[in-house]
């Protein structure tokens, strides 16, 4: 177990951040551990000079700044609501991964550009080391000792990491049926993990409800009372598919939704770069994509409704499992706005996208990585996807912690004694 | 009927700093009728203007999500357990 070491700072040092804001309804508040909107329960956001009405400029940093930044996501440190110092504190450094040009993928589907952001290149493998960083940032703020989190299991591993890089106590809280390599990397850390019998709403609900009980005093649970700190961590996907494609934004990108806070995060990232003028203003469409088994925010998108029904989620993306989205309107809002749309597939169309993408790509994607290639795939089968213009897809974990969703389908060509007759009948039942 | 309600953190002025209060109803609209009367004020921050649950706000009657039942019509036996909790994200 981890010692606690954080101590509670006099002074909060959030960087450029100056506030909190409700996105419902507008209303301020000062930074702290807080993520509800007293006045109407509306998400509290981390708001900037920049967000201001009257902001006219200049950008607080420029191309050539972040240029000269680290391989990772403090190269943004400007953009973001951490201490400028972040460089020299013990943190996991996530971000700054590859962006795949994907032409064989694009030659399958018939798309004109395609690339894949591929984030299971992070230290846990997967883009949740983005969005703990910022949150650890914010817990050693207001000096928590213990780091924690309700996970669909990405969230878990990457909290213990990163509490154990900073030598903070862990304790993160699972849906007890999880995958086995998922539990295991969660726990691998040294901090406690817990399972709880029951889906990831009612972990998360649980969760909520620890908050309010002097066990949870200290905590800092990165997705609920650190929630408005740990979203920013999605925009550096914005900034990095920007600057990765010469500072321009893509036409088009392909995001999985689970909580649907990545997807309006990569959103107000894309319009912080614009509005900062570090990008030209251009039109962009955003795309979410869903697991058929857990949908709510497709068919919500589908059916025209502003509104998002919670469900009970089945299906093979465990990561994308929640049936509550906190964040479902506003995605149904941006994917409107923005002239794009929200889709699912079934599993076996996550599996066999899965399998294409490795196939074409030499990239294993988890199973939420399935779910948005194999949304892709069905956005421009069914004509809502321009496959001429530039397209970005997400692939936000590693395929090797989902191996049973492929193990039946991936298995050995052949299994022979070691001699080349053996091998030469092989090849010849398999050519 | 006699029922227990978790408050949460950001309506607790309401309670004095209460984290769990008595009430009383057939049905989570008398509940919260009643919650209403014993502490102005926070009815309006369960319920928006059109008399909905607002939806930021989740809420359980037992371990159900009301909306999965029958809303603020969902029944509320005896000694149920209600809960209001803000909707946060996850992953």
């Amino acid at each position: 177990m981890a010692l606690a070491t954080a101590q509670p700072k006099t002074t909060l040092d959030f960087g450029p951040a100056v506030a909190l804001s409700c996105r419902e309804c507008g209303t301020r508040y000062d930074l702290g551990p807080t993520f509800a909107c007293v006045e109407c329960f509306g998400p509290l956001e981390v708001a900037y000079s920049w967000n201001s009405p009257g902001f006219t400029g200049p950008s607080p940093v420029t191309r050539r700044q972040i240029e000269s930044g680290p391989a990772n996501i403090w190269r943004y440190r400007g953009l973001l609501p951490v201490p400028a110092d972040v460089l020299s504190k013990p943190n996991l450094a996530p971000g700054w991964t590859k962006l795949v040009k994907a032409d064989n993928l694009a030659r399958e589907l018939g798309i004109r550009s395609l690339h894949v952001k591929d984030d299971s290149g992070n230290p846990t493998h997967s883009f949740k080391d983005r969005v703990v960083a910022i949150a650890l940032e914010a817990a050693r703020n207001f000096g928590f000792h213990t780091l924690s989190c309700s996970s669909t299991g990405n969230l878990a591993g990457a909290v213990g990491a990163a509490a154990a890089r900073a030598g903070l106590d862990s304790c993160v809280f699972i849906p007890s049926n999880l995958e086995e390599a998922k539990i295991t990397m969660a726990s691998v850390y040294g901090g406690r993990l817990v399972g709880i019998e029951g889906t990831y709403d009612e972990v998360n609900r649980f969760c909520s409800e620890l908050i309010g009980d002097p066990l949870g005093d200290k905590w800092g649970f990165v997705n609920v009372n650190l929630r408005p700190y740990y979203g920013e961590g999605s925009k550096t996907l914005s900034y990095e598919i920007a600057e990765q494609l010469g500072w321009r934004i893509p036409d088009q990108i392909v995001v999985p939704v689970a909580s649907g806070s990545q997807l309006t995060k990569i959103d107000k990232g894309f319009k912080e770069l614009i509005r900062l003028g570090l990008v030209d203003d251009k039109p962009y469409k955003i795309f979410g994509a869903q697991a058929e088994g857990c949908s709510p925010v497709s068919a919500a998108f589908k059916a025209g409704h502003d509104i998002v029904q919670p469900v009970k989620p089945d299906t093979i993306a465990k990561s994308l499992a929640i049936g509550n989205p906190a964040d479902g309107p506003y995605v149904l809002d941006i994917a409107r706005r923005t002239g794009g749309a929200v889709e699912d597939v079934t599993d076996a169309e996550v599996v066999d996208a899965i399998l294409l993408l490795a196939r074409t790509e030499g990239i294993f994607a988890e199973t939420a990585g399935g779910v948005t290639v194999g949304v892709l795939r069905k956005l421009v089968a069914n004509g809502l996807l321009d496959p001429a213009a530039e397209t970005v897809v997400l692939n936000t974990g590693d395929g090797l912690k989902t191996l049973d969703a492929v193990s039946a389908e991936a298995r050995p060509t052949a299994v022979i004694r070691p001699s080349l007759d053996a091998f030469r009948a092989a090849v010849a039942d398999n050519s | 009927m006699s029922v227990s309600v978790r408050i949460p953190t950001i309506l607790r002025t309401y309670t004095d700093g209460v984290a769990e209060v008595n009430s009383e109803g057939a049905t989570l609209r008398e509940v919260l009728q009643k919650l209403e009367a014993d502490f102005p004020g926070i009815g309006a921050r369960i319920l928006d203007e059109t008399g909905k649950i607002r939806r930021f706000v989740n809420v359980y009657v037992g371990e159900e999500d009301v909306r999965f039942v029958e809303g603020l019509d969902t029944v509320t036996p005896d000694g149920a357990q209600i809960s209001v909790i803000p909707a946060v994200a996850g992953g």
